[in-house]
This record gives structure tokens, sequence and C-alpha cells, in this order.
């Protein structure tokens, strides 16, 4: 009887994973097929938030909201669109750490099944979003997109059918110093930028949210952090490429 | 025999085997039936404060309706709106719906009540803030009542898991403001939050949908950060009180193309009337395009520019 009763115990507590493990597909390979969240197509930025420091350019020494420090402001108060333009900065405010932020279209594949490609139509920018473990390379020269090293975060398990969740995480780091804000709100070449991109779905369409929190020991008090949304397009119709500018 | 005494008896073997094979049973039905939490959920119960990097309300001028896609009726009953209004015990309480937890500029502080037996979360709860109402999150199941049910500035809530985000929806709050300074919202609005959790951030996506005053739902995301230290919410729910207007008095408003400040924001900071006035047009990247050839940049900021960097 006891045999029986631990048997039954058992069987019981065991069935769950068995009969998940039985409707659940193969063991992914590659990045690609194991994604949880589905972040290709294109999607558009819905700029309802900080609006007058994203959709015009703000007034030269601004920075609310941005906790500088001092050598920062230095550089806020010297800001000169017009030089920048000059010396071949015009992409500064459209690296890593801010092109999140900028009003436009983003379209997302995959460039091989272990990178993510994000290309940008404002500023005309690609980002790569590398599954790899290895390390940037060292001696490989600061971009104003960087070296991003990405991986997939939950979403496994569940019963077969349900929505997992799962989100992506980017780390990128190796980029040139750029701006966070058009106004020449700086981060530096020392900064982190790490990414979370989560996705929404519901009646009224499909949503992309993505939490940018920026670290800077030399121009940032404490990290930056800020969360932009996307709505999803059926198509690249309105996909509108334009170059860096400095003054716009 | 009280109930640890059993279980000692059970697993030192002391018990008569009938006995012992019913308690195993029982703990076979009582394993089985105990929803366990699905794989990735997380614990949103704690202190999460609000860094207050990004956007916030922008209530501080009469008119500024930057980033709320309002329809025409929408946009009418805001420019009438007159702060004058506080002033009446009915409508003090207006300005705080129940999507200024994440419009605003605090923290939450996040609870949660269990059922007792099997600890399993009966609810969460969004405490109050200044004059922010609570928001209880129910988790058990329960429907929604009927339409016709009573509407509170806290609304009802549901909760559920999707994966490892939390997915709430929101019904039954009263008519009020969408923005403290009058774009307005109406009974029949509602709200779905995700709450997505990354270590110590939590992140908020809220949709709010209004098929009387927004031309399209209203998108809004904020982050919060994990504290130890426990935030100490301010003062309860609003309460109202006599400020100076007798009931059955007339309403402050503007009337029709005569509200007095719709142009200061756009004499302030550049930004183009329609904008100012939530015109959906204004929230997506054309729009940037479109004003490029006519804008003007302002002058440089000389005041109220940004905290004084601290080192």
């Amino acid at each position: 009887m006891r045999a029986l009763g631990l048997a039954v115990l058992t069987a019981v507590w065991l069935a769950p994973s068995v009969f998940a493990q039985r409707g659940a597909p193969p063991p992914a390979q590659t990045p690609r097929a194991s994604a949880p969240i589905d972040l290709t197509g294109y999607w558009v930025a819905f700029v309802n938030e900080d609006w007058r420091y994203r959709m015009i350019t703000p007034a030269k020494g601004d920075y609310r909201g941005v906790p500088i420090t001092k050598e920062a402001l230095q550089i806020v108060n010297a800001w000169d669109p017009l030089a920048d333009e000059a010396a071949g900065n015009q992409c500064k405010s459209y690296g890593a750490g801010a092109i999140m932020r900028v009003p436009g279209r983003i379209h997302i594949t995959w460039q091989d099944d272990g990178t993510m490609r994000l290309d940008a139509d404002a500023g005309t920018q690609t980002r790569l979003f590398r599954f790899s473990a290895s390390s940037p390379a060292p001696d490989a020269a600061p971009t104003w997109q960087g070296q991003s090293i990405a991986r997939w975060e939950g979403g496994r398990g569940g019963a077969p059918g349900a929505r997992r969740g799962g989100s992506l995480t980017v780390v990128t780091t190796k980029m040139r110093a750029g701006y966070l804000r058009k106004n020449g709100v700086p981060y530096s070449e020392n900064a982190t930028v790490t990414e979370y991109f989560d996705v929404g779905q519901q009646p009224s369409g499909e949503y992309l949210v993505v939490t940018t929190v920026v670290d800077d020991p030399r121009y940032l008090t404490q990290p930056f952090i800020v969360s932009s949304h996307f709505k999803k397009e059926a198509d690249g119709s309105k996909w509108d490429p334009t170059p860096c500018s400095s003054t716009w | 025999m009280g109930s640890d005494t059993m279980l000692i008896d059970v697993v030192a073997g002391r018990t008569p085997r009938m006995a012992r094979f019913t308690v195993g049973l029982v703990f076979v039905v009582l394993s089985v039936s105990t929803p366990r939490p699905a794989f990735a959920q997380f614990d949103l119960v704690g202190s999460w404060a609000a860094r207050n990097t990004e956007d916030i309300s922008r209530d501080s001028y009469p008119v500024d309706y930057v980033g709320i896609p309002l329809n025409t009726e929408g946009r009418t009953r805001a420019l009438a709106y007159n702060e004058s209004q506080l002033a009446m015990i009915e409508r003090q309480c207006e300005g705080w719906p129940s999507f200024y937890f994440v419009q605003g500029p605090f923290g939450l502080r996040i609870w949660s009540d269990s059922e007792p037996v099997r600890g399993t979360v009966i609810s969460y709860t969004i405490g109050a803030w200044e004059d922010r109402a609570p928001m209880t999150i129910w988790m058990d199941g329960r429907p929604h009542p009927s339409a016709n049910a009573v509407h509170t500035r806290g609304g009802f809530t549901t909760g559920t898991w999707e994966g490892n985000t939390l997915v709430t929806y929101t019904t039954h709050m009263k008519a009020g403001f969408i923005r403290k300074n009058g774009p307005p919202s109406s009974d029949q609005a509602t709200m779905t939050s995700r709450f997505y959790r990354h270590g110590d951030l939590l992140t908020v996506l809220v949709v709010v949908e209004d098929p009387i005053y927004l031309a399209e739902p209203q998108i809004i995301s904020k982050s919060f950060q994990l504290q130890t230290a426990p935030l100490l919410p301010i003062g309860p729910p609003c309460v109202t009180a006599f400020e100076g207007r007798q009931p059955g008095e007339s309403v402050p408003h503007f009337v029709p193309e005569q509200n007095p400040f719709v142009d200061e924001v756009t004499k302030l900071f550049r930004i183009p009337k329609d904008a100012v006035l939530g015109e959906p047009e204004t929230m997506y990247p054309e729009y940037r395009k479109k004003i490029k050839s006519t804008y003007v940049a302002p002058p440089p900021c000389k005041g109220n520019c940004g905290a004084a960097p601290a080192r």
C-alpha cells in the first residue's frame, strides 16, 4: 500500500512536466529559432513623451531630467551644432545612447541566425545585436552604434500555446561619444548602454517598449533611464531614410 | 492531534498504515490542486522609486496638451477648462485618475494579499500617493462588474500573467482628466498596463483608450527602480474641502476661442500650436519633417534648465 501511495504521488507530481515535454518543440539551436518574442518588422515611434526634447531641437543649455556632471555641463553650454556639422560629427545625436529616442521608424530583421539587425530611418543608422558570448574586440575602433551583445530573457516553458512572454536584453559598449539629446547633452565613449526590448499585443495594435539605461561615469551622476514606445506597422511603406543632421 | 504532530508522526512512521496512506493522498491532492506560479513570473511587491529622467505630467501650464492624441470634442472641452474649478468640491479630485501612477512624479509602493492556506496571490495593491487613489489588481480571476456598477477614482482592475509579464486591465474609472490641466477622460475610458521586470527595473507600459475624447490610444511608458528602503507615500487619496465656491454656483470656464493661455507654451518653447493642442499627427515622425522649414529654435535656456550637477 505504501509503495502504491508513493507511486501515485510521484506520477501525479511529474505529470505536468511530462505532458509539457511531450508537447514542447524540440530544443532550439540558434538565437533566431529560440526567440521567445517576435521583434521583427517595422515599428514607428509614438512620440508623446519628452516631446519637446525629441520632436524639436530644444534650447541650448536645457538638460532638464538628465543627471549630468559638472564636466558635462561645460559641454552642454558649449554646444555648437554648426561646428559639429563641419567636423563631420552630425551623427552625435543618433548614436546607440539616443537612437531609440529619435523620432523615426525602426526595422528589425535577422541578419543571420545569430545576429539581429536594427535599422533606423532617422539618420540611416544600423545596429547589430550579436547573440554571442564573446566580448567586443578590445582594439576595435568605436562607432556611433558601438558593439552590442544580446541575449533572450525568460519566455521558456509554460503550457503549449500559451503566451510565453520573454524579452531581449542588449548591452552596448565601444561607442563614439555622442549626445543623449539633440542639443548637446553628452555621453562619453566610456558609456555603457543596456536596453530591454518588450512587446505587448492588444486589440488596438502591437506595441514595443524599449527601456534604455545609460551608465556613464564621466558625464552622468547616476544612470539615465528612459523608456521609448513604438507601434507596429504592417509594412515599410512609410520607411523614409534621412541623413544625420546637427542642425535639425 | 494537531496537524504538526500528525505530520511528525507520519514522517517518523508512527501512525497506522491506513492513516499514513490517507494523509499521503491528502498531500497529493493538495500538491496538485495548489496553483504553482507559472514559469518566470516575478514578484511585484516592494518599493519602486521613480527616477524621473523622462517625461512627467507636464501640468504646469494651463494649455499644454502636447503628447495627448485628443479628438475635437476632447480638445474643445480641454480649452473650456478653467483651473478655478478646483475650488468646487465636486471637481477637486478629477485630476488624479488611475493612470496618474505613470504620469506623476511619484514612485510605487506595491503589496499583495494572499489566500491564507495556499498562499496564492489574490490581489496586488498599488498604494495611494498624494491625491491618487489606490489601485487594487485582482489576480483571482473574478470578472469585471456590470457596466452599470459604480465607477470610482481607482477603477476596477484585474490582472493575468502572460509569461513573465503582468497584464492588467482597468475599467469603471470615474470621468476626470487625462492630465491635470484639463484634457478630459470619460467614464468609458479603459487602461491596459503591462509590467515588465528586469532585475531591479520595472517598466510599465500603459495604453489608455477612450472612445469619447481620444482620437487614438494614449500610450505611456515609465520605468521604476526597486529600492530597499520603503517608500513613504505622501498623504491620503484626494480629500475634498470647501475652497471658496458654494454648491450651485456657476462652473468657472472659458468660452470657445477665448482661452487666454492658448499661445503661452508656443511663446515659451516654440512648440507649434497644433502640437500644444494635442493633434494626433504631431506624435508621429512625419510631423518633424513637416515643420522643419518653419521651425525657429528657442533662445538659450536661462533658468530652470536642469538640476545643478552634483559633481
